[in-house]
């Protein structure tokens, strides 16, 4: 018997990981539904407003579904994978796939894929709710832009977000450090608030980690008074160094086996062999 | 040809041998159990086996091959059954094996394999809802998927009910009968005497004895006889030995020759008349073969 294609276990492996977070109702809720929420927020509160650039100004509401659409693609790769994969790990279900003859690369690659998925998921949905409610205009001269932008920082988050998961300790604190790394960040990364004029360390913070950089260049590809092909090559410079670190400390950080203080079942298994060994 | 083979295997993690010298080999079609509580190395041993963790010393060879260096042919080939591993709750029971299974070269269709674990009518259900003993017999579904020659069970009925049990003993026999081999990891005894053909016994990382179970209980404590003492009768007057204990009227002889020990007595009762009540002859179970080697552990290996 042959081995099964790459190509058909790299597919199994993607519907796997889209249908078990299609399942998981918090993750869904977090990742596509609350930025959705926040974008009919957003404009309900500002959206007749302008976000005023040395460049010019342009409407409140191509701001938000911009940087709302890239915040949703960071949710569903890098928080998703700084939560779920310790989960997963903790639970054996890591260690129960490292038993399979599948390759570790495969593996990971349908995590990674998965993640793309429901970012991209996400991302139409930001959009079309923004073209349909929020007079949000799509300059097809610049859809190269937008895609080529997605990809890159939809691999670079999802890099992140598998070396940030081999870093945490376990599950109990995966959503603390996820939240604790990205939240923070968001404030100073024109998602949430357009920054207009902020205090020089505000900005070097922005500039220095990858959320801004990617918020930016993806909010570019909407933004009118920037011309096509909206490419924003020296911020996605930052994203891609991002990626590549990602990349380099994954390798080192990920574990197959459940952490030493990890799951419930594990801590009860552990003190029963220690105390026998006593 | 031996499927696996062990020789001196260690495994030392800080200051503590989890594993101190262990040596055994399970043939082809054959179910070994290791015996042990935990904390005797059956995990580590096990593990080791499977690829998971590194020797310290010793070699293994599992299939022909070292596990520690093998990849994807090695795992096709082998089955496991993890003690401490979850399944994706969200995941129907058809969805995790059609998942599982789509890696195996030659994976066994979902419908059998369901069958032979008992959850046909529970195949579209979410793991999630489903009782801890069926979540375990899904853990022997997901380990017998991939046409396994090697099965590593560990603990595989730990939190099952008795009727569970059996049903699951059952599978392993039907199993057995297709020529898988198993490695049997347990701290139930009657499982390891149901279902293994031979048995190894650990004890803080050794090896303290291996045998069929039959043999195990041969060299096991000698029978036990027992009776309450007829009132008025004194332990000469029933030619009772004097390694006997009389304990709240109730006496106990162990020996070797219950057979022997039983005809003097029982000729005794019959000449004054008296009737003994509560007669019995016990065998030892291996449980107390279990714990007398335990107790014995770092001393003569069996």
């Amino acid at each position: 018997m042959n081995w099964p294609s790459t190509l058909k276990l790299v597919g199994e492996q993607t519907r796997y990981q889209v249908l078990t977070f299609m399942r998981s109702p918090v993750g869904l809720f977090f990742t596509i539904g609350l930025p959705l929420f926040m974008l009919v927020l957003f404009n309900a509160l500002f959206g007749d407003g302008t976000v005023d650039t040395p460049a010019g100004s342009w409407s409140v509401q191509q701001f938000y579904t911009g940087g709302l659409a890239a915040f949703t693609a960071v949710s569903a790769t890098y928080t998703n994978l700084v939560n779920m994969v310790p989960i997963r790990r903790d639970d054996g279900i890591l260690k129960r796939w490292r038993s399979t003859p599948i390759p570790p690369s495969v593996y990971l690659t349908g995590w990674i894929l998965g993640a793309l998925s429901i970012a991209l998921l996400g991302v139409v949905l930001q959009l079309t709710l923004g073209v349909v409610a929020y007079d949000l205009t799509i300059d097809v001269a610049k859809v190269p832009a937008m895609v080529v932008t997605f990809v890159i920082g939809v691999a670079a988050f999802a890099a992140l977000g598998l070396a940030v998961a081999g870093l945490v300790p376990n599950a109990d604190s995966a959503p603390a450090v996820a939240n604790a790394t990205i939240l923070p960040l968001a404030f100073v990364s024109d998602i949430f608030i357009p920054l207009e004029n902020p205090p020089r360390w505000l900005d070097l913070i922005g500039d220095i980690f990858p959320l801004k950089p990617f918020v930016n260049s993806f909010q570019n590809t909407l933004n009118p008074l920037v011309d096509a092909p909206g490419f924003t090559w020296d911020k996605m410079a930052v994203v891609i160094a991002w990626g590549i670190v990602g990349v380099a400390v994954a390798r080192s950080s990920f574990s197959w086996e459940p952490s030493t203080s990890g799951s419930r079942r594990d801590r009860r298994r552990r003190s029963r062999t220690t105390s026998a060994a006593i | 040809m031996a499927v696996v083979e062990v020789r001196d295997l260690r495994k030392r993690y800080g200051d503590i041998d989890a594993v101190a010298g262990v040596s055994f080999e399970i043939a082809a079609g054959e179910v070994y159990g290791l015996l042990g509580q935990n904390g005797a190395g059956k995990s580590t041993t096990v593990e080791i086996l499977e690829g998971h963790r590194r020797a310290t010393a010793g070699s293994v060879s599992v299939l022909g091959n070292d596990p520690a260096q093998s990849g994807r042919e090695f795992r096709d080939r082998i089955g496991i059954v993890l003690q401490s591993s979850g399944v994706e709750q969200q995941l129907t029971i058809r969805e995790a094996l059609r998942f599982y299974g789509s890696c195996y070269r030659d994976p066994r269709p979902i419908d059998d394999v369901v069958e032979m674990v008992g959850l046909t009518e529970k195949i579209d259900a979410r793991i999630g809802t489903l009782s801890g003993g069926q979540r375990r017999r899904i853990d022997l579904a997901l380990g017998i998927i991939g046409r396994p020659e090697l099965l590593f069970l560990d603990e595989p009925t730990t939190g099952f009910d008795p009727v569970a049990r059996r049903e699951s003993w059952k599978l392993v026999q039907r199993l057995c009968e297709g020529g898988t081999t198993v490695l049997l990891t347990t701290h139930y005894l009657d499982e390891a005497e149901h279902l293994a053909d031979r048995v190894g016994v650990l004890a803080g990382g050794r090896l303290i004895a291996e045998g069929t179970p039959d043999e195990l209980m041969a060299a096991a404590p000698d029978a036990t006889i027992s009776f309450e003492l007829p009132a008025a009768t004194s332990s000469d007057e029933l030619r009772i030995p004097s390694t006997a204990s009389i304990e709240a009227g109730v006496v106990r002889i162990e020996t070797e020759f219950p057979t022997a020990v039983l005809a003097e007595i029982t000729a005794a009762a019959v000449e004054r008349g008296v009737e003994l009540v509560g007669l019995s002859v016990r065998r030892p179970s291996l449980e107390d073969v279990f714990l007398q080697l335990g107790n014995d552990s770092g001393e003569a290996p069996g």
